[in-house]
């Protein structure tokens, strides 16, 4: 992907699916073939509506699910082969996830103090109990919690305040590549912001990469460097997150850039809502179409046909 | 929970950019167990029980202080009716019956703990395997189980001891190696329910082993089932050592077991003249059973409040 040449790849993704009860009268295409890169340092944002396949993208990433088929390859190494005791750790503490649901990601039989110790734990990153207690504070306080939290069980937070708990625990382990997945849709609006700069202020201090998970755009674009969408398991279109909100060109980006709320008035009254029609990533014959790049770091799920039409597309947009 | 926040916005000097300080001033709720001891506490016939149980613990642990005679020694005259010497009487070769009863408890306690003991760790070990890898080790133990369940219990048991030859330990190591399969298929399916939340997940994200996910993730969320089916296990213990002693399949005499003791009422001389050779040892069965299952419904209630 030439845009961003120069920057060093940590995670690429080929090919991969993952089908549920396959061969089964109820088979789910959860992820149908897709391939993407996300580079160190990036955020890229994955978007899609409910049922997309966006957790399951992130959980096989994670190596939390065995994938029907493709390749993922994390730092040079390829996941499904990491294996043993020693290697298995490594993996785990480089790639950490937020999870979507902040009350079942918590144990809720385990103070947050050993929530978020156990993790210091597992990777034996304290030498004593003062020192993980110490630690165990210092991450509460990133993530703007109170220390008298830490005796406290997950029941007794509400929803945002798990979620931070759940950032506290991924963060632990000092890791380079979080997997955000909708760490702020469980939030209110006004918290949303709040965790949304925590994430980037950390980006920075700690220099890390993020698959940022999320299911309309107005955040994202708040985030990401790249934005991929996606639908029905399968990413349709993907580019810089400028050049998507400017020139978006698939159908269905196009339909969830009408969803988004605008601050004006006025616009938001003259606003259009454009509804997305399946047929427009529904193929007879399969075997042409793909991801095409239609303009220099900007991919259009299409056939080889359509490449042509979606290139004019891109140039009056650009005018 | 009362919770003030204090907001601090956009300071450059700050790393974050902005910082929420989260204070509380709330009253302290404690942990899980703390909680299901309050609404346990609450439950006066279960806090009762608790009492009488525990006074019976100690009877078993002070047995040679308590006991006002030995138990296995003629101390008096042959089936003499109670009087202020013997409070309870004595029995047909002159040993003091409530001295026996006091010793009975020890046999009572050790056989129904020793053996619960030991089916709580089998079946909450292969519980948890059996819920947690499911596929071929699930059906491989569910076959096992089934098979366990499926012969009559009373009658396994009774082979079984008189094969081994009839003791105390005997007796603790049948029902405890007998007794695990339905504690297993219970933790089992909350073990299929509770691996498919997202801490689980979220604990093999952050690393943690096997073991350590099944011991340390799983387990004490299903402390509390095994807790309260461990309380009822102990009731159905006691009441099976009885019948095993009344049988002449557990504790064998000279030792006292409440058991045997009752196993004189087979005499149609003693169940209509002698009642003191049998009656309260009756009666302390009875009591013993009673107060450990008004001890588990308690805990029950306490622990199911908890979803409430
Ligand atoms: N364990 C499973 N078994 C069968 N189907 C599954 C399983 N997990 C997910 N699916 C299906 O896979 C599809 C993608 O699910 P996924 O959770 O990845 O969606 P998502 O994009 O994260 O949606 P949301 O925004 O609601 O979180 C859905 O149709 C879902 O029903
Ligand atoms: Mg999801």
């Amino acid at each position: 992907m030439e845009l961003v040449q120069n920057k060093k790849v940590i995670l690429s993704v080929r090919n991969l699916n993952q089908y549920y009860n396959e061969g089964k009268k109820n088979e789910v295409r959860a992820i149908n073939n897709i391939s993407f890169d996300i580079y160190k340092g990036e955020t890229l944002g994955l978007v899609g509506e409910s049922g997309s396949g966006k957790s399951t993208t992130g959980r096989a990433i994670l190596k939390l699910s065995d994938i029907t088929s493709g390749s993922i390859i994390f730092d040079g190494h390829d996941i499904t082969k990491i294996d043993g005791r020693k290697d298995t750790l490594k993996f785990r503490k480089s790639m950490q996830m937020i999870f979507q649901d902040p009350y079942a990601s918590l144990n809720p039989k385990i103070s947050v103090m050993d929530i978020i110790g156990g993790a210091l734990d597992v990777h034996k990153m304290t030498n004593s109990r003062k020192e993980r207690t110490e630690r165990v504070y210092e991450l509460l306080e990133v993530v703007g919690l109170s220390r008298d939290y830490a005796s406290r069980y997950p029941k007794e937070f509400s929803g945002g305040q798990c979620q931070r708990v759940g950032i506290a625990r991924a963060l632990a382990v000092k890791p380079d590549f979080i997997i955000a997945d909708e760490a702020i849709s469980a939030l209110d609006v006004s918290i949303q912001a709040q965790v949304v700069n925590l994430l980037k202020s950390l980006k920075k201090s700690r220099d890390l990469t993020y698959l940022f998970i999320a299911h309309d755009l107005s955040m994202v674009k708040y985030i990401s460097d790249r934005i991929a969408v996606m639908n029905a398991g399968r990413i349709l279109e993907l580019a810089s997150s400028d050049e998507l909100y400017r020139t978006p060109l698939h159908p269905y980006t196009e339909s969830l850039l009408s969803a988004m709320p605008t601050p004006y008035p006025d616009d938001e009254r003259s606003r259009q809502r454009i509804y997305y029609d399946k047929k427009y990533h529904t193929y007879n014959d399969e075997t042409k179409v793909k991801l095409n790049q239609i303009a220099p770091g900007h991919y259009v799920y299409c056939h080889e046909d359509e490449i042509s039409h979606y290139v004019k597309k891109y140039k009056q947009l650009n005018k | 929970m009362e919770i003030s926040s204090k907001l601090k916005f956009a300071n450059p000097a700050n790393n974050h950019g902005y910082e929420v300080v989260e204070s509380i001033n709330a009253n302290k709720e404690g942990s899980y167990f703390k909680t299901i001891a309050r609404r346990f506490a609450k439950n006066k016939v279960a806090m009762i029980s608790l009492v009488l149980f525990i006074f019976l613990i100690l009877a078993a642990v002070l047995a040679p202080v308590i006991s006002p005679y030995p138990p296995n020694k003629t101390v008096g005259n042959f089936e003499a009716a109670p009087d202020s010497e013997f409070h309870l009487g004595t029995d047909e070769i002159g040993r003091d019956v409530l001295s026996r009863l006091i010793y009975g408890a020890r046999v009572s306690l050790i056989v129904s703990m020793g053996s619960v003991a030991i089916y709580v760790i089998i079946g909450t070990t292969l519980g948890l395997i059996s819920g947690y890898f499911g596929g071929i080790t699930d059906a491989t133990i569910m076959r096992i189980t089934e098979v366990f369940m499926s012969y009559p219990y009373f009658m396994v048991i009774l082979v079984l001891v008189s094969l081994i030859g009839p003791s105390i330990w005997t007796v603790t190591f049948v029902l405890g190696f007998l007794g695990w399969p339905p504690l297993c298929r219970l933790i089992r399916g909350q073990v299929l329910y509770i691996k498919t939340i997202d801490f689980i997940s979220a604990a093999k994200a952050t690393g943690y082993s096997t073991s350590s996910i099944l011991f340390k993730q799983i387990l004490p969320n299903v402390l509390s089932i095994i807790l309260v089916n461990a309380t009822f296990g102990i009731a159905n213990a006691i009441l099976t050592e009885a019948s095993l002693s009344f049988l002449g399949m557990g504790v064998r005499p000279p030792a006292a077991s409440w058991g045997n003791m009752l196993s004189n009422a087979q005499s149609l001389t003693v169940l209509s003249m002698q009642p003191w050779r049998w009656v309260p040892a009756g009666i302390i069965i009875l009591v013993a059973v009673l107060v450990v299952n008004f001890i588990g419904d308690g805990l029950r209630d306490a622990v199911e409040g908890e979803t409430k």
